[in-house]
């Protein structure tokens, strides 16, 4: 009964300097708004790579040249590791935890039809590669068995490249040419869109990796291998799997560290979402500063107050209120301002998420934790720099006090 | 019985580097009922008195017994519920709260009661502001009041805890010679109902309004007598 007469004579001194108030918790809004919004959107656009990455292929391994530990021991002065076609067979053949594996040979020419021309991705991959990245054919079809064998100048194009050359024709059957060499377009993939890292994944053409390989680049060299692993849960024993068979192919001793890098999905994922989540850290510890300077300008307005309401705390005393009522009234009182900052700042901070997300395009997810994690930062910001002046409240001389002017 | 009992109250004040002797061995007693002036001029020390007797400052020797209990002794949540509990305090200045109504004014005094506790504080407090004849302006503010309309909310908040006395510092002291005249009728009313009151003033056709007259200088009791023909206003 006592606390909710002291909570309404609070508010009433809140609301009877209604602007005063309002600037008070300008900082504690910003800080909380910011933070708000910014880990909103932080975590909005992680769930967009990370569905994005899913939805390149599930249980998908990239394997690429390299050495995964910077500072291990390289495999002899002046090697540079390869890829090869042998590489992409032991692995399909020897791994029961590998469902399929394709090369990836890199040719980025330009494409010619008629008197259009475009310069985009060729990528040498065989008759998996779909299955492996979830492409989907919407005219024509992928190539066979029999277009890799006999090195078929043959081609499957993205949309994006459809829309350059072939602008509302279906381009199946026509004649192109791809670095002056000619090629029969066969098939068109349905429409993936841009992805969240910003590159159009429309704008590719295939062609079959035996042809990039020997009639389009040096013969030897592939620059990566997309396997993907029977399940979820075997995903391990596939990498340890093609760690294995590609050390023998390569003839690495023990010892050494592998020569190629092994990842799947989930490093993909984290490797890209690092860097946003450490941005997000960084910016929210900045917002935070501004939540620790709201926190100062509540105390030094609850000072102020103190200060222009010093005849009427030696009144209240007067008429016996004890040290603790005054000091739990100006607490109150820091409370509910900065209370009503946090609140207001998550309202602004979830409106300006949304409305972020709607125009940068990314998806906004609002974690109810933070949202309990920000008003009880705001509660504690309250007390603790509320505290001091509500001391020197409570601790006024009544005689002295009700003299001041 | 003996609401107040000062024995050889002594209270010195250091301000920047003198002594001043503000109380010098004051011995007084007071019964139920009663109704005291004191009068002194400035800096008799009747104020540094009055804040004694309302336990608004501790005498720094001597003993007060305020209805049988020594209070000089007593810690500061004590002293504020005996404030609270037995003290009416009407000042010179009104000292209302600004912006806010005659009645919640009036009510203060019992959001910090802790004694017997009051099942309808709002039905209290019109009641003490219809004893001061008030009743049509309970939702006032103190600047839309006149002076002596303050200071009868200000009598009602010293009387909505049902204190024991009532201490009053030069009460008509801001207010026309007219309006003094009702604030007195009011004290006198209250009085006459039996509560005891204590008036500090300067003036001596104010303190002839009570009945007994104590005259303060340096310190010290100069004269303590009953006043023989007694101002009383008849309404």
């Amino acid at each position: 009964m006592k606390l909710k007469q002291l909570i309404i004579v609070s508010l009433r001194s809140i609301i009877r300097n209604k602007m005063r108030s309002l600037l008070t918790i300008l900082g504690v809004i910003i800080g909380i708004a910011s933070v708000i919004a910014l880990v909103a959107l932080g975590k909005g656009s992680q769930a967009d790579i990370e569905s994005e990455i899913s939805s390149l292929g599930s249980n998908l391994i990239m394997i690429r040249p390299g050495s995964t530990k910077s500072h291990g021991v390289k495999g002899g002065a002046g090697t540079k590791s390869c890829l090869s076609m042998n590489d992409v067979d032991s692995i399909s053949k020897f791994s029961e935890n590998i469902s399929y594996a394709s090369p990836l040979i890199k040719v980025p020419s330009q494409i010619i039809s008629g008197n259009a021309n475009w310069y985009s991705n060729v990528m040498g991959v065989n008759t998996f590669y779909p299955m492996i990245r979830n492409y989907d054919i919407a005219l024509g079809s992928f190539f066979n068995l029999r277009h890799i064998k006999l090195k078929s100048k043959v081609a499957v194009l993205g949309q994006t490249v459809v829309d350059e050359l072939f602008p509302g024709q279906n381009p199946v059957g026509t004649r192109i040419r791809i670095r002056n060499i000619p090629f029969e377009v066969i098939g068109v993939l349905s429409e993936k869109g841009q992805s969240s890292m910003g590159h159009d994944q429309d704008d590719i053409v295939f062609v079959p990796s035996t042809t990039a390989l020997y009639r389009m680049s040096d013969g030897k060299t592939v620059h990566d291998i997309m396997a993907s692993a029977v399940s979820k849960s075997v995903m391990e024993q596939a990498k340890d799997d093609i760690a294995r068979i590609l050390r023998k192919n390569h003839r690495i001793p023990a010892g050494i560290d592998d020569d190629v890098e092994i990842r799947d999905q989930a490093e993909i994922i984290s490797m890209v979402t690092q860097v946003t989540t450490t941005l997000t850290m960084l910016l929210s510890a900045v917002a935070g500063v501004s939540l620790l300077v709201g926190g100062i300008g509540i105390m030094n307005i609850m000072l102020v107050s103190v200060t222009e309401r010093t005849r009427e705390i030696g009144i209240l005393i007067a008429l016996g209120a004890r040290s603790c009522d005054i000091l739990m009234q100006f607490l109150i009182e820091a409370v509910i301002l900065s209370l009503s900052g946090g609140i207001m700042g998550i309202l602004t901070g979830i409106c300006i998420a949304f409305g972020l997300g709607e125009i940068i395009g990314s998806q906004v997810i609002v974690d109810p934790a933070m949202i309990i994690l920000s008003i009880g930062f705001t509660v504690a910001v309250g007390i603790f720099f509320g505290y001091y002046p509500a001391r020197k409240a409570a601790f006024l001389n009544p005689v002295e006090a009700m003299r001041y002017e | 019985m003996k609401t107040i009992q000062l024995s050889n109250i002594k209270k010195t004040f250091h301000l920047g580097g003198e002594t001043v002797k503000a109380l010098d061995g004051i011995s007084l007693t007071v019964n139920t009922g009663e109704f005291l002036a004191v009068i002194g001029t400035s800096g008799s020390g009747k104020s540094t008195l009055m804040n004694i007797l309302g336990c608004l400052d501790q005498a720094d020797s001597g003993e007060y017994y305020l209805e049988g209990v020594k209070v000089n002794q007593l810690n500061m949540n004590a002293l504020a519920d005996i404030r609270n509990q037995k003290i009416g305090f009407v000042f010179q200045g009104f000292n209302l709260l600004p912006r806010t109504t005659a009645l919640e004014n009036v009510q203060l005094p019992l959001i910090y009661n802790r004694g017997k506790k009051i099942n309808n504080p709002t039905q209290k407090a019109k009641k003490v502001l219809d004893m001061v004849g008030l009743s049509n302006r309970i939702n006032h503010e103190p600047n839309q009041l006149s002076g002596g309309q303050q200071q009868r909310v200000a009598i009602a908040r010293a009387l909505v805890t049902d204190p024991s006395i009532i201490l009053a510092d030069e009460p008509s002291g801001n207010l026309d010679s007219r309006t003094t005249d009702e604030i007195l009728f009011l004290f006198q009313k209250l009085n006459d109902k039996g509560i005891t009151i204590i008036l500090v003033t300067h003036e001596l056709d104010v303190a002839e309004h009570a009945k007994r007259v104590i005259d303060i200088k340096d310190g010290r009791i100069r004269r303590d007598y009953e006043i023989s023909h007694r101002r009383y206003i008849t309404a």
